[in-house]
């Protein structure tokens, strides 16, 4: 399963050049600056572009190349546009069937009522689009794309023209799909916090390049990326609800590199969770602390020690568990703590934050 | 209203010009859609030749298309002769000679709205309904014209008015044959010529009120229409 782009394509304003092969399942994100060329890379995949010579291959089907272009309304796909794109002339009701009839019966796998319900639409339908928020709106739009059966969704920064609420209303539903439908999903980004929060895969495009693609736990900790020096840079771990605690209000969940403790929570035990760990969050001791306040603590081994944006600060990799933890600390402690790559010590984390 | 309060070359003349009138806008409508569509979508070099063409009768006064049409089309033009070589009559004096001068005289008032229109619903409309499997004539009827439709209202009713208001080139072209090619208009003007100013008055305050009350339907209906929103 997999979707493979080649394409070197130059336009006078504008240069977009992709080699790669992506895998088809889970969500992989387009992460970039506006200008960087994710959008017309994703319109490129759903046939909305036909950049000369260019191959475009999902699973055993091309859809592109010297010989064939499959055009946009004969690829088995969904798309969600930035800005709102309901039909004005029908009602929500209206805009979901649209797609849905176009799909012939014996190729659906998603109902009118389970779409509905999974959008959680049931009281919209009967609404034109300008009768509905920005966020209900692209809920709407998600469900129509949803209702054409696609074997990959293609999310173009679905959630950047909505305000912070509406977007706390899309997220979870997102989310959802990623883990009940399973659905191959692009998602084009340049919030780093949405990607943080629903993708397993990244490729990062600057100026018409991938300059990096990979699992997106490796991507945000590389300290050769960007990602890495952001100001809110940090790693993320996947784990499931352990245990609660109400005596204390604490929940804990389990990691591969052990046990974190967050505030309670009502995730039932069992649930699978991501965790976000800030860089700035992580401090690093020799030993393992003993008469701290700090809750959560996990072993790990340096992996790397590298400059920071300011002068002041490192980076530090390191393996918890055969995961990147990355903790931004002062150039004095690394010097202080002799802090060098394969040196074994404990990361006191300040604070963890659940994603849901 | 008797008979008797119209003549009957009246009665002709207004039904010539109501029959002439819907003829013509049904038929601009078939055939400015397409051209609408491609001037709204193309990005040829062309497009700027197709609308000065189609915005051409704007300008040009009806006498001078009617004179051009009558010789085109008349025994002796190049299209007479070609018709009278397929067995059929020449276009010219006759009533589908009418529709033929009256749609060219009217073609900017249908194709400029739809033009307008067909721009308005834009490129991502159509995109959305492409990823939704909608193929190109699909998208067109059940995406295209839908949301174009203050545009085909605004046409059709301009087209009939316009039709109807007709003078220049219908004289030019039609020959004034009552019964056959005498529009409204026309009668209204031998009338004038004949010094009957009260027959012409109730003629034109028939025509007057008949188009107002036409127009009023008409933007009583658009005003329903929901806003072709490009915004939502």
């Amino acid at each position: 399963m997999s979707l493979a782009l080649d394409i070197d394509w130059s336009r006078p304003d504008f240069q977009l050049t992709v080699d790669c092969e992506f895998p088809a399942s889970g969500i992989t994100a387009l992460f970039g600056r506006s200008g960087s060329g994710k959008t017309t890379l994703l319109r490129c995949v759903a046939g909305l572009e036909h950049a000369p010579h260019a191959r475009v291959r999902f699973n055993d089907e091309v859809w592109q190349d010297d010989q064939h272009f499959v055009p946009a309304h004969l690829r088995p796909l969904g798309y969600v546009f930035q800005e709102s794109s309901l039909f004005a002339h029908l009602d929500a009701r209206g805009n979901l069937a649209y797609g849905l009839k176009r799909v012939p019966a014996a190729r659906r796998r998603i109902g009118f009522d389970q779409a509905v319900q999974f959008m959680g639409l049931e009281s919209l339908l009967s609404h034109r689009a300008s009768e509905l928020s920005g966020g209900q709106r692209q809920r709407v739009a998600i469900a129509r794309a949803l209702l054409t059966s696609p074997q990959l969704l293609l999310l173009d920064e679905p959630l950047s023209n909505l305000d912070l609420a509406s977007r706390d209303e899309i997220l979870p539903h997102l989310e959802r799909l990623h883990d009940q439908l399973s659905i191959p999903i692009v998602y084009v980004s340049h919030e780093i916090s949405e990607v943080m929060r629903i993708a397993d895969h990244i490729a990062l495009l600057d100026d018409g390049r991938i300059q990096a693609f990979g699992p997106l736990h490796d991507l945000l900790t590389r300290p050769d990326l960007p990602l890495a020096h952001l100001e809110t840079a940090g790693s993320i771990f996947e784990g499931v609800v352990d245990e609660h605690d109400a005596s204390y209000h604490l929940s804990y969940v389990a990691i591969a590199a052990g046990r974190l403790a967050i505030s309670l929570r009502a995730a039932a035990p069992g649930k699978r969770v991501r965790v976000r760990i800030d860089a700035r969050d992580v401090s690093l001791a020799l030993e393992p602390p003993r008469h701290s306040s700090i809750t959560n603590i996990l072993p790990g081994r340096v992996i790397d020690v590298t400059e920071d944006r300011d002068p002041a600060q490192r980076l530090v990799r390191l393996d918890v568990g055969g995961r990147p933890l990355l903790a931004r600390i002062t150039a004095r402690s690394v010097a202080q703590l002799a802090i060098v790559p394969g040196l074994a010590l404990y990361a006191q984390i300040k604070s963890v934050a659940l994603m849901d | 209203m008797s008979a008797s309060f119209y003549s009957a070359d009246d009665l002709a003349g207004l039904w010539i010009s109501l029959k002439l009138a819907i003829i013509t806008a049904v038929a601009l409508l078939l055939v400015c859609t397409p051209l609408a569509w491609w001037l709204a979508m193309t990005r040829s070099r062309l497009r700027v030749v197709g609308e000065a063409m189609a915005a051409l009768p704007l300008v040009l006064p009806p006498t001078v298309l009617g004179f051009y049409l009558l010789l085109f089309l008349g025994p002796h033009g190049w299209g007479g002769r070609l018709m009278q070589q397929l067995g059929m009559a020449p276009l010219a004096f006759s009533f589908s000679g009418l529709v033929l001068g009256s749609m060219l005289y009217s073609m900017p008032f249908v194709v400029q709205p739809l033009q307008s229109a067909f721009q308005g619903v834009g490129a991502r409309a159509l995109e959305v309904a492409a990823t939704l499997g909608a193929a190109p004539l699909d998208r067109f009827f059940t995406v295209a014209v839908p949301l174009a439709r203050r545009g085909f209202i605004t046409g059709a009713v301009l087209a009939f008015a316009h039709t109807l208001g007709e003078f220049g080139v219908v004289l030019m072209l039609g020959g004034n044959i009552p019964g056959r090619t005498q529009t409204a208009s026309i009668v209204i003007y031998n009338h004038v010529e004949a010094f009957d100013y009260a027959a012409a008055q109730r003629l034109s305050a028939t025509l007057l009120l008949a188009c107002f009350v036409l127009l009023l339907i008409v933007y009583a209906a658009n005003r329903r229409v929901p806003e072709a929103a490009a915004a939502a």
